[in-house]
């Protein structure tokens, strides 16, 4: 069974778990991810790796609370164990020597991007890290990405903290400067990863972006998570999560991440409601 | 005690009909809908079989049940012997009893069904595991000599459990991998609690882990670990992961919101118990008017779930007509009965949508039957200016599946067909690399349970053989 080592709370709505998961932590790649469920009555939850130790038999993952599911998530502690947990899952980021190659973090996508940063640069790649957040609190894994990455931009909507604005701008200069840029990866919400490819493609530059699409066994089974990348309908569970973003029908990818709003609203309305109980 | 009864008396009866939940009642609940044969409804039904001396039913079972032998033993209210008897050579009575395609196999060939009084050799079956179960009969395996070789069993579905039963029964070490929370395959994700109560599927489960077999469920053979990564550990393994990828039309339209393949409306209902949402935290949607493209039993399952959650309108669209359907003849029958609207020979051929991805309609044409084809159905053709737009808010897609790529990618020198399925000897179940067999879905693409489980035997004979 998975069991939680370590748990600690980054932020109100940002946490990071580290759990004890020794055939996972041998296989997984950077750009990988893992299906948890809390419990029997639970949702199975995919989450991107932050990191993970081989030798120790752990995999890190870090989470927003925005829903029900979520929300029980924060309400795990150390000891406790997972009704099920599964990976790695999805293709690895494809890690070579590229030259100089920039990755994107947005929000919680700063710690999905990190192990594929510090990939990137393990293999001999310049890689030029650009993260950013609403706020300054939710700029996570800095030390971490500082370390994984050969240089750091940090940026926040309100300027509470380094550069006030979006990664987009950075990234702009950045291209505008760096003559060699090879390859860009962004993570984050949707809408800043279009944003990055509308930013790249002028440059003539790939992004590959990681999708999260709603997905339920997360191996190729019930085809939620399918998204029209280069017209053809592909499955982020196994065909992804990473795809060239300059290919993804986004209008599409957006709208699907909606199906369940109103049904997931109504389940943590209650969920609240039962706390306030207890 | 019941008796044999006279020949003549035999032909006079007419077959026992099973028990039903009444239809007004069921379309609100996810409870079965057959309710099974009391003892005295089995009993009677027992005593019509004519004790063949060359019985012709068991050419039709795929698990080589010695059906007379298990029928006679409930006329001498020997439940428990009828009961090991079946055991013998089929693990999965309760499940094979319900949702066995019988009046295509065994009851097929009983020599009543000329006079159109086949013998209900299921819902027997049925009777017996449901009566062992409530009476907690259990098969006890004792002096089994270990032959202290280990095999893997891909895929905790029918195939594979059974597989795994065989093999544990003759002393061999036995590990069967399931890359889902819970064993069973599509027993547990595909067909829905009202044809198959997932109790009834935990319980078999159950008895083949008694028998010794150790199951290993949030194993994702080829992610976790490669099938070339198992064969170094294990003398051999039998892959019978099924044909789990869905299946799309590729019509315009079809990656709207609420455009579901089956795969994803039964898993969310059965597997993750969405119909208990919010209880249960998956959610799932329900439409106000659902068409279903399909005519197998998959689409009836897809439609009866959209009917209990509380549509209002289930349409089942199907290109053909219900004589062509490849859904069970009862499954039809009791989808009708329930209110789904049939529109038989009708293609899809756009799914019609707004700005935000909302489904709001679904543009079909009407079809005419023409020559047969090489399925030896009648090949359905266009009728020009017959479109017409269907109102439907929600669509669930349930034409097949295909093969999953995931384990075939993690197996070297095993190979796949075309279509992704594994090559093997139709005898013995072996692939093209040795002590590596295949069988179930993952070879036949979408059949029956009851091909996966004559699958598992199949193999589980040629595993043995393979390793004296």
């Amino acid at each position: 069974m998975s069991k939680i080592i370590r748990v600690e709370k980054w932020h109100d709505v940002i946490y990071s778990m580290w759990i004890k998961a020794l055939q996972i932590s041998m296989k997984v790649q950077p750009g990988q991810f893992v299906i948890l469920m809390i419990d029997e009555k639970g949702e199975r939850i995919p989450l991107t790796v932050a990191d993970y130790h081989r030798e120790e038999g752990w995999v890190q993952v870090v989470f927003q609370t925005v829903g029900t599911s979520t929300m029980k998530l924060a309400q795990m502690s150390i000891g406790d164990e997972f009704f099920s947990f599964i990976g790695p899952l999805g293709k690895p980021s494809e890690i070579k020597k590229y030259g100089t190659v920039i990755t994107i973090g947005g929000g919680t996508g700063i710690a999905c991007i990190h192990p594929i940063t510090r990939a990137l640069k393990e293999v001999g790649n310049k890689v030029i890290a650009i993260i950013g957040a609403r706020t300054k609190e939710l700029i996570i894994m800095e030390e971490e990405m500082k370390e994984a990455s050969t240089e750091l931009h940090i940026t926040t909507d309100d300027g509470s903290y380094m550069r006030k604005g979006f990664v987009t701008e950075v990234l702009k200069e950045v291209l505008q400067g760096e003559k060699n840029v090879r390859k860009v990866w962004a993570i984050g919400p949707a809408i800043m990863m279009k944003a990055t490819c509308a930013v790249a493609k002028p440059f003539g530059i790939d992004v590959i972006v990681s999708l999260n699409a709603i997905m339920v066994d997360g191996t190729g089974m019930c085809g939620s998570c399918r998204v029209t990348v280069g017209g053809q309908t592909k499955y982020t569970c196994v065909d992804g999560p990473e795809f060239n973003g300059h290919l993804v029908e986004w209008r599409e990818f957006m709208n699907r991440l909606t199906r369940y709003t109103e049904l997931e609203k109504l389940s943590s309305k209650m969920y609240k409601k039962k706390c306030q109980r207890k | 005690m019941a008796k044999m009864i006279p020949m003549k008396e035999r032909g006079k009866r007419t077959p026992r009909h099973m028990p039903e939940q009444d239809v007004h009642k069921r379309i609100h609940n996810f409870n079965e809908v057959s309710l099974g044969y009391t003892k005295e409804d089995a009993i009677y039904e027992a005593q019509r079989c004519l004790q063949c001396r060359s019985p012709t039913c068991m050419d039709g079972c795929p698990a080589d049940i010695n059906i007379p032998e298990f029928i006679k033993k409930i006329v001498e209210e020997n439940f428990t012997g009828s009961y090991f008897e079946i055991l013998k050579t089929n693990n999965l009575p309760a499940i094979a009893g319900r949702v066995c395609p019988q009046e295509e196999q065994c009851s097929k060939a009983c020599v009543w069904n000329k006079a159109n009084k086949a013998i209900h050799i299921g819902r027997l079956e049925r009777f017996v595991a449901d009566w062992a179960r409530d009476n907690k009969i259990h098969l006890e395996r004792v002096g089994i000599e270990k032959k202290n070789k280990k095999i893997a069993i891909v895929g905790s579905g029918p195939a594979g459990l059974t597989c795994s039963a065989d093999l544990v029964k003759i002393g061999y070490d036995v590990t069967l991998f399931e890359a889902l929370q819970k064993p069973g395959g599509v027993l547990v994700y595909g067909i829905p609690e009202f044809r198959l109560p997932k109790a009834i599927v935990e319980y078999e489960i159950g008895e083949i882990k008694r028998l010794g077999v150790t199951i290993e469920t949030d194993f994702i053979v080829g992610l976790t670990k490669s099938v070339d990564e198992l064969a170094e550990e294990f003398d051999a393994i039998f892959l019978a992961n099924g044909a789990g990828a869905p299946r799309f039309l590729h019509l315009p339209g079809e990656n709207l919101n609420d455009v579901y393949s089956a795969n994803e409306f039964l898993t969310r209902s059965n597997l993750m118990k969405a119909y208990a949402f919010p209880k249960y935290d998956t959610p799932i949607k329900v439409g106000k008017k659902v068409a279903v493209i399909g005519g197998g039993n998959v689409a009836m399952d897809s439609a009866r779930t959209a009917l209990r959650l509380g549509t209002e309108e289930v349409h089942l669209v199907y290109r053909r007509t219900s004589k062509e359907a490849p859904a069970r003849k009862e499954e039809l029958t009791h989808a009708e009965e329930e209110g789904i609207i049939f529109d038989f020979l009708t293609l899809p051929l756009k799914i019609l949508g707004n700005e935000q991805g909302d489904i709001n309609g679904m543009e079909c044409i009407k079809m005419r039957l023409g020559e047969p084809d090489e399925s030896g159905r009648r090949r359905p053709i266009y009728i020009d200016g017959t479109n017409f737009i269907l109102q439907v808010d929600l669509v669930i897609v349930a034409i097949g599946t295909a093969a999953n790529p995931i384990v075939a990618r993690s197996a070297t020198g095993v190979k796949t067909n075309k279509w992704g399925y594994f090559i093997t000897d139709e005898n013995t179940c072996s692939t093209t690399r040795k002590g590596i067999f295949a069988g179930g879905d993952i070879v036949r693409g979408a059949a029956t349970v009851i091909s996966a489980v004559g699958d598992g035997k199949r193999a589980a004979k040629a595993i043995n053989n393979f390793l004296q």
